[in-house]
């Protein structure tokens, strides 16, 4: 740590098990739950893990469908994007990109049925290559 | 209606911590992990940015970084919430964990009230006094403790102390001294003990001075015994309370002999233990005396316990002054111990010792834990002070230790279920405090000490800031305490 000095015994386990940690992640740091408060030079995703508790990506959703995002509290309040923006926003603003279809090429017409997410996500459908 | 939803971003906020000054830097104690921190500029800059609420990262980092620059923001964070003196808005909140010893926590200390009787009559004593909860005129329970209960305390020691080498035992009173020859055989059998067991163990005792003939002193040095003496300073103060029963000051008696003790019994330190009233509350002048005048080698206070209408009890205002003063001398320990030179105001040691090692506790003190009191019948307590109270006993040295009322008070004393500590930065070291002090003064050992707590606070803060100074401008000094 650069900016916080380990004053008595007990400081210099916290860092000692913290520095562990952010090696054994391969340097990400060990409590940040949002991609910016993490070290600027490790941003990894195993960064954003919760520190206790299942792994839960934060953010984003390993699995398609608006509303089942969860942080790691397992609440939607903590998400680095409300739920809804996620359906459009995420592969532009978003380092995990995986999620929605690509829009520009293979399905332009994807939300064409879509005029307010909120409201309409249903009316999505699923893509098949 | 639109498609997209405004960025909500997440929000960071202050943790918990007590931050302190000394010599000229900034420090930060958290809580609850009680560790120490320095905070260089940036570090600063960011956790005083939240000072006034939550914000967001960027947020933060435009406002910090064209003084500071984002990498040094950034980082800052971050640094910040590994040690989590900040976290997200959105992260649950982080409870104490009410974590309960194991079953079998090895006992270190044990105290024997080796005598409930005493030749003195100090008015405010809780043994005899207004607030004793041992009704000590008309209890069963025997004055002196025989040797024979006294040897099966030994054996109970050693029993319960596990598989600690060092067993520690502490004799106490009334006035420990009215019975010397039970303490005499007592060590004797205690040392034999240890030796067939492999183990060591560790002696002391607490007298008012009286009685320290001669033989009695040799015998303290021949055997290493660790000796505190209750005194309570000058002779204008020690002859307010300390008297005998005719009324007499016990100043002049006790005085020559405690000096010979001091010039005879050079194997181990010797301590002096002041209780202060609100008649006695001239601390430097009662520290300088005994350190300097008569060569204690270390002095501690105390406050006396005591239910508040009590003439002798200390009030607000006598608090504040009493602190001041305290305050005064904690400045010259700093002063010494920058030059690496004994000091003596043991208060402030023990508690940078705690704040050095990043002690933070479940239970104030290790009363029913590590610590355990023995009447003279041989029930054993909480601690010595409720050694003898039927409501407060937790077995005896005769028919062991009744486990289950043991978990259930430490159950029930844990600092979780205070929760007027909860939110308290100095809970590491405090803890809800005295658990007999909570007895006299509101008739429940379990409740938090509340009449302390802006003293508690006070003081805790004092000592952090001596810690700080001391940790910038001669760090080594601490080293001792890493044993
Ligand atoms: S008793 Fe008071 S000072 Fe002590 S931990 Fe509780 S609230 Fe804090
Ligand atoms: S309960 Fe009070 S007197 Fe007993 S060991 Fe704890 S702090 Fe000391």
């Amino acid at each position: 740590m650069d900016h916080l000095k380990a004053i008595n015994q007990k400081a210099r386990r916290i860092q000692a098990h913290v520095g562990a940690s952010v090696a054994a992640n391969g340097g990400a740091a060990h409590a940040p739950a949002s991609p910016a408060a993490s070290d600027p030079d490790a941003l990894d995703v195993v960064g954003l893990e919760s520190r206790q508790g299942p792994h839960i990506p934060l953010g984003c959703s390993l699995v398609f469908a608006p509303g089942w995002e969860v942080d790691s509290t397992g609440g939607t309040a903590g998400l680095c994007q409300p739920v809804e923006r996620d359906l459009f926003d995420c592969h532009l603003a978003c380092f995990w990109p995986a999620h929605v279809p690509d829009q520009l090429n293979h399905a332009p017409d994807w939300t064409g049925k879509c005029a307010a997410a909120q409201k309409d996500w249903r009316k999505i459908d699923l893509i098949f290559p | 209606m639109s498609t997209t939803v405004a960025h909500e971003p997440t929000f960071l906020a202050q943790r918990e911590f007590h931050p302190f000054e000394a010599g000229g830097e900034t420090f930060l104690y958290l809580v609850p992990s009680a560790a120490v921190f320095h905070l260089d500029e940036p570090s600063l800059a960011v956790l005083q940015a939240l000072d006034a609420g939550a914000a967001s990262e960027d947020a933060l980092v435009t406002a910090l970084a064209p003084r500071l620059g984002e990498t040094a923001v950034r980082r800052s964070l971050a640094e910040l919430m590994r040690v989590q003196a900040i976290g997200l808005t959105t992260a649950p909140k982080e409870t104490f964990p009410r974590v309960l010893p194991q079953a079998d926590f090895p006992l270190t200390t044990m105290v024997l009230n080796v005598t409930n009787k005493c030749n003195l009559a100090c008015t405010y004593c809780y043994e005899y006094g207004e607030d004793k909860i041992v009704d000590t005129t008309c209890d069963p329970a025997p004055n002196y403790m025989s040797e024979e209960t006294a040897q099966q305390s030994v054996d109970f020691m050693f029993e319960q102390s596990g598989d600690l080498p060092v067993a520690h035992l502490t004799f106490f009173g009334g006035e420990t001294l009215l019975n010397f020859k039970v303490l005499q055989k007592t060590v004797a059998y205690a040392r034999e003990r240890a030796r067939e067991l492999g183990k060591d163990v560790d002696f002391s005792l607490t007298t008012n001075g009286t009685l320290l003939r001669d033989k009695v002193i040799d015998w303290l040095a021949e055997n290493r015994i660790g000796v505190t003496v209750s005194i309570d300073g000058p002779k204008e103060m020690q002859d307010k309370f300390r008297v005998f029963k005719n009324g007499m000051g016990s100043y002049d008696y006790a005085m020559p002999k405690i000096k010979r003790l001091l010039e005879r019994h050079n194997t181990r330190p010797i301590g002096a233990r002041v209780t202060l009233t609100r008649q006695t509350l001239s601390v430097k002048r009662i520290f300088h005396h005994l350190r300097n005048e008569i060569g204690f080698w270390e002095v501690g206070f105390a406050p006396v316990t005591t239910a508040d209408q009590r003439g002798y009890a200390i009030e607000d205002a006598g608090f504040d002054h009493m602190l001041d003063q305290f305050n005064e001398l904690a400045q010259e320990f700093l002063d010494f111990a920058v030059e690496d030179r004994h000091h003596g105001f043991s208060n402030v040691k023990d508690t940078i010792e705690e704040i050095h090692k990043g002690v933070s506790k479940a239970f104030p003190c290790g009363a029913g834990l590590g610590l355990m009191g023995v009447a003279t019948d041989g029930d054993v307590a909480l601690c010595h002070r409720f050694a003898g109270s039927d409501d407060h006993s937790i077995g005896s040295v005769q028919t062991g230790l009744d486990r289950k009322r043991q978990f259930e008070f430490l159950g029930h004393h844990h600092v979780a279920n205070k929760t007027d500590c909860s939110t308290c930065w100095a809970r590491p070291l405090c803890a809800g405090g005295c658990y007999h002090e909570a007895h006299v003064r509101y008739g429940d050992t379990g409740v938090a000490n509340l009449h302390y707590c802006d003293w508690i606070r006070s003081w805790t803060n004092t000592c952090l800031e001596v810690y700080g100074e001391i940790a910038v401008r001669n760090p080594g000094y601490l080293e001792q305490f890493e044993a």
